[in-house]
């Protein structure tokens, strides 16, 4: 009887949060205006990206500092495919921007970051933790640097000016960033990428889920745990490790591709490693290796240069009369405070897993 | 003009400066096994503090080079200071935390050192004033200026001293007490806390060295100096055989030298495809063939992870 | 092969490690009957768990070889000696400590499954029931050491002899054929040591081969069929335990130490 209550509950909020999930654009364009919608589509990139490095850094415990070089390549390779930059560059090989189907290229996008990721992670992942780090740092360096010089002596990516006119994704002919009328309902192209990006976030929650509660998953956690022992246990560290970094790198992939295509240009700017900072902040302040929280982290870091916009500029111009601090740097500085705080104070995050937060509630009671 | 003499003095110059900003990085390691990422960033504050300070004393009209040590002698103090404080708030506390916190805490303080420091001195390239003699003199068909030259030897004086220091002193031998068994160092008596404020004190000292080097040798100084530096005396240090004060010496020169070398020549070898704007790329892929073929180092010896 | 070599499960010859100036294994041989309890001895530092880490392969040896059930030990390659049968617990516990006690057995089952990426994301037929089957398994041999009831408590807060005990239950999720056990009595109470006592003689009952290091010198004289003792990286002396603690050598090994408490 009340299995069945429980069952009755879960479902009744599932479909409340879907229900809000659907009108949320509606809502938001509503009361604050298109701008917000959009930066609620950048949110929802960033859970994709955050929720591909978790794999890699909550799960697995591997440190990738040059996590947004994937981002990076599956961008490139989107703006590439989708724009008219090759044939601009290379009229003798191309005719015209390739135009490849969004389900052909992302899945491209997706492969090649995951292959970058595979060719990077294997000479480093049987060195030790921190090496990755610095090699990955290394790695996500390079990789900027390569996109901001490759425009000579061949333009491939167009150096610091970047690529542009990047087609948005067609979905049955219909491009994503033109208004769509539905039922008399007219949806502008940040609604239609809204719908887009959640469908694609809420399959990479899923598989996200369906890995952390699977052998795959439980071996992740135990290298992260103890490296040595999940040896003793059976587990081919090196292959599983390449594996989290291969996966983590492919989400990177994807949500650039999105990324490329919402944006319409792209940039080396874009792909620096401030931005794989800001990624492991989301991951390190939501919760290391717990879905909800990370995706919490996600949401809250998309949102604060906004706040910090509309909040620090006008406190320190009423305060100072001016601007002291720029919003950029501040939030910069947030982030550096915000790691250095959470891992001193509150290792498992804003939102830790239920596992660890009934273990630190049952010593509170045995504390009391 | 031979270039290869030439390109082989700038990367001794080049390799001097690695080298004393890897030895930071080999002394913690060695000491704390960790990656200290605001270590660079300690470099940047040491050229930035030197530039304010000389630029200060400018209108004292005293001799460049006095000036330039007087900028030196403000910046190593507030390096160690930093270097002091850094290590006390943010790493002391996670001594025995996850591996995993103490390198995230690390990325989270060079973060914050940075836009404290674009905060302090914006986001503008500041020239840093010739101040020291750069007339070339010919030397094998090559130029050096009396600036490479002070650079290079006053690395050299201050690597022999750290050398005397270590092996000599009786704070030296608690280091490598420190360095081989924390615990047994703290048995004999070593207090094992200052040994490591005591090391990252002592390598922010150097590094506020390097970093009037690096801005005397480049004319330049800018808040984001600091982590390209760091990543490749990072580099230098793994090459040589991290925890290893020699092998960060060396590491750091034959980083040096390789850099300049590649730099010149990068343009024939590609055959005119890759520019000497990929000169931070070398740095990278040594790191990775190290850590591929050598993990240990060229001077670092293999040691197994105690199960 | 002749019966003798076919009752031996395990045979390590001539094996050396060195760690810099420390000759930590000097050519030692040892040889497992299926089915027995064997003690290692000798005093700290004479090489116990080092040699426990080449056998389990988390150091590869510079010299020497180990045939396992009739096979040759890939040396240095943990996960797949792991796979071939021999399973161990650490003298310092090594648990996953975020992770719930059922969670730490299931890790020990990993190499007995085989559902990759594609199966865990579709979650299969095939997948559901191997999971299944493994957090059953997990249970039963959580059940088997005494600790079912803490399936679901993070492995860092269990007590220390049911840390200890959980090491066990994970190390028997591999399917050993030769279990190590480092210290296992290393920190417990005189209950507590009776318990893990039982334990491993239920172990022997059921036919596994044990291979235990243990300071405590009534439990190893009290429960092995043979003893090995090592001293400066050699081996001193191997019989039965009488034999071996009349033997001068291990007497003077261990004189001053607590060898006549037994
Ligand atoms: N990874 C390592 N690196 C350097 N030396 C090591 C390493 N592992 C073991 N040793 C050294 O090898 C020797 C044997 O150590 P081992 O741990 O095998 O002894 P043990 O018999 O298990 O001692 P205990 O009874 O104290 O556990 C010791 O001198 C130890 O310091
Ligand atoms: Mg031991």
């Amino acid at each position: 009887m009340s299995a069945t209550n429980a069952r009755l509950k879960s479902r009744l909020g599932i479909a409340l949060i879907a229900v809000a999930l659907a009108v949320l654009p509606f809502v938001v364009g509503a009361g604050f205006g298109n701008s917000w919608v959009r930066i609620i589509d950048f949110a929802l990139l960033y859970i994709m990206l955050a929720l591909g490095l978790n794999i890699v850094v909550g799960f697995a415990g591997l440190l990738d500092l040059g996590y947004i070089a994937f981002y990076a390549v599956g961008a490139y390779l989107y703006a590439l495919l989708s724009s008219p930059h090759l044939a601009q560059a290379f009229p003798a090989l191309f005719a015209a921007a390739p135009g490849w189907p969004v389900w052909l290229v992302l899945p491209l996008g997706a492969g090649l970051a995951g292959l970058c990721g595979v060719l990077l992670g294997t000479p480093t992942l049987k060195l030790r933790g921190d090496y990755l780090a610095i090699v990955t740092l290394g790695f996500g360096e390079i990789i900027r640097i390569f996109l901001n010089n490759l425009n000579a002596p061949a333009n491939i990516t167009n150096g610091p000016q970047g690529i542009n006119n990047i087609a948005a994704v067609h979905i049955g002919g219909h491009a994503l960033n033109r208004p769509l009328e539905l039922f008399g309902i007219v949806l502008p192209g940040v609604h239609l990428h809204y719908y887009f990006f959640l469908a694609l976030t809420l399959l990479v929650i899923f598989v996200c889920v369906r890995l952390q509660d699977s052998r795959l998953g439980r071996a992740w956690v135990a290298i992260r745990e103890d490296e040595v022992a999940a040896r003793a246990c059976g587990i081919n560290t090196r292959n599983v490790k390449l594996l989290a970094f291969g996966l983590g790198a492919t989400f990177g992939g994807v949500a650039g591709g999105l990324f490329a295509s919402f944006q319409g240009f792209v940039s080396p700017e874009s792909f620096g490693l401030l931005e794989s900072i800001m990624v492991l902040c989301m991951v390190v302040l939501g919760g290391m290796g717990h879905i909800p929280g990370v995706i919490l982290g996600a949401v809250l870091l998309a949102l604060l240069p906004e706040a910090l916009r509309w909040g620090a500029v006008p406190m320190q111009q009423s305060l100072f009369g001016k601007v002291l601090i720029d919003p950029e740097s501040l939030r910069l500085l947030l982030f550096g405070v915000a790691l250095v705080l959470v891992m001193r104070w509150r290792p498992e995050g804003l939102w830790p897993s239920a596992l660890r937060r009934r273990e630190l509630s049952t010593h509170a009671a045995d504390g009391a | 003009m031979d270039i290869f003499i030439q390109q082989i003095i700038n990367g001794l110059v080049l390799g001097s400066i690695y080298a004393l900003v890897a030895l930071g990085y080999t002394m913690v390691y060695g000491i704390l096994g960790l990656i200290n990422f605001a270590h660079g960033e300690v470099v940047m504050i040491g050229a930035l503090t030197a530039l304010t300070a000389i630029g200060l004393l400018l209108p004292a009209g005293l001799p460049g080079p006095m000036l330039v040590l007087a900028g030196l002698l403000i910046a190593i103090p507030v390096c160690m200071a930093v270097g002091f404080t850094v290590e006390r708030i943010a790493y002391r506390p996670l001594r025995h935390a996850p591996r995993l916190a103490p390198l995230i805490t690390a990325i989270g303080v060079s973060i914050v050192l940075q836009q404290l420091a674009m905060i302090g001195w914006g986001r503008n390239y500041h020239t840093f004033p010739a101040l020291l003699p750069t007339a070339p003199h010919q030397f094998a068909g090559a130029a050096i200026t009396d600036l490479q030259i002070i650079i290079v030897l006053t690395a050299a004086v201050l690597m022999a001293g750290l050398v005397w220091l270590v092996n000599r002193t009786r704070l030296g031998r608690a280091m490598r007490a420190t360095a081989e068994n924390p615990a047994v160092a703290r048995l004999m008596g070593v207090d094992v806390d200052r040994v490591i404020s005591f090391t990252f004190v002592l390598g922010s000292a150097l590094a506020a060295v390097a970093g009037v080097m690096v801005a005397a040798n480049y004319s330049i100084a800018h808040y984001a100096m600091g982590f390209m530096l760091g990543l490749k005396a990072f580099t230098a240090a793994v090459l040589g055989g991290i925890g290893n004060l020699g092998g960060a010496m060396l590491g750091g020169l034959l980083l040096g030298i390789i850099e300049s070398l590649a730099a010149g020549y990068i343009g024939d070898l590609t055959g005119g495809f890759l520019g000497s704007h990929y000169k931070d790329v070398f740095a990278f892929f040594v790191l990775i063939l190290v850590l591929v073929f050598r993990p240990s180092g060229l001077m670092g010896e293999k040691v197994a992870e105690r199960a | 092969m002749n019966g003798q070599a076919a009752n031996e499960l395990l045979v390590a010859s001539g094996i050396s490690k060195r760690f810099g100036g420390v000759q930590a294994l000097r050519d030692v041989s040892l040889a497992l009957r299926r089915g027995e309890v064997c003690g290692l001895i000798g005093p700290n530092g004479a090489g116990k768990t080092s040699f426990f880490n080449v056998l389990t392969g988390l150091y590869s040896a510079d010299q020497g070889q180990v045939i396992f059930d009739g096979q040759p030990l890939p040396l240095g390659v943990p996960h797949r000696i792991a796979g071939l049968g021999i399973a161990r617990t650490f003298q310092n516990i090594r648990l996953f400590g975020a992770m719930s006690a059922l969670e730490n057995v299931m890790v020990g089952r990993h190499a007995r499954l085989h559902s990759g990426v594609l199966g865990a994301v579709l979650r299969t037929a095939a997948t559901r029931r191997e999971e299944a089957q493994t957090e059953a398994r997990a249970h039963d041999l959580l059940r088997y050491v005494g600790i079912d009831r803490l399936a679901n408590h993070q492995a860092t807060h269990l007590s220390y002899g049911d840390q200890r005990r959980l090491e066990i239950a994970r190390a028997l999720a591999t399917e050993p054929k030769l279990l190590a056990l480092d210290e296992p009595a290393a920190g417990m109470n005189a209950t507590e040591t009776a318990g893990l006592r039982a334990l491993i003689e239920k172990l022997r009952a059921d036919g596994l081969t044990v291979l235990l290091i243990e300071h405590d010198v009534k439990l190893v004289m009290g429960l092995c069929d043979r003893v090995a003792v090592l001293d400066y990286g050699e081996k001193i002396a191997e019989g039965i335990p009488e034999l071996v603690r009349r033997d001068p050598r291990v007497i003077s090994a261990y004189l001053g130490t607590e060898l006549n408490d037994a």
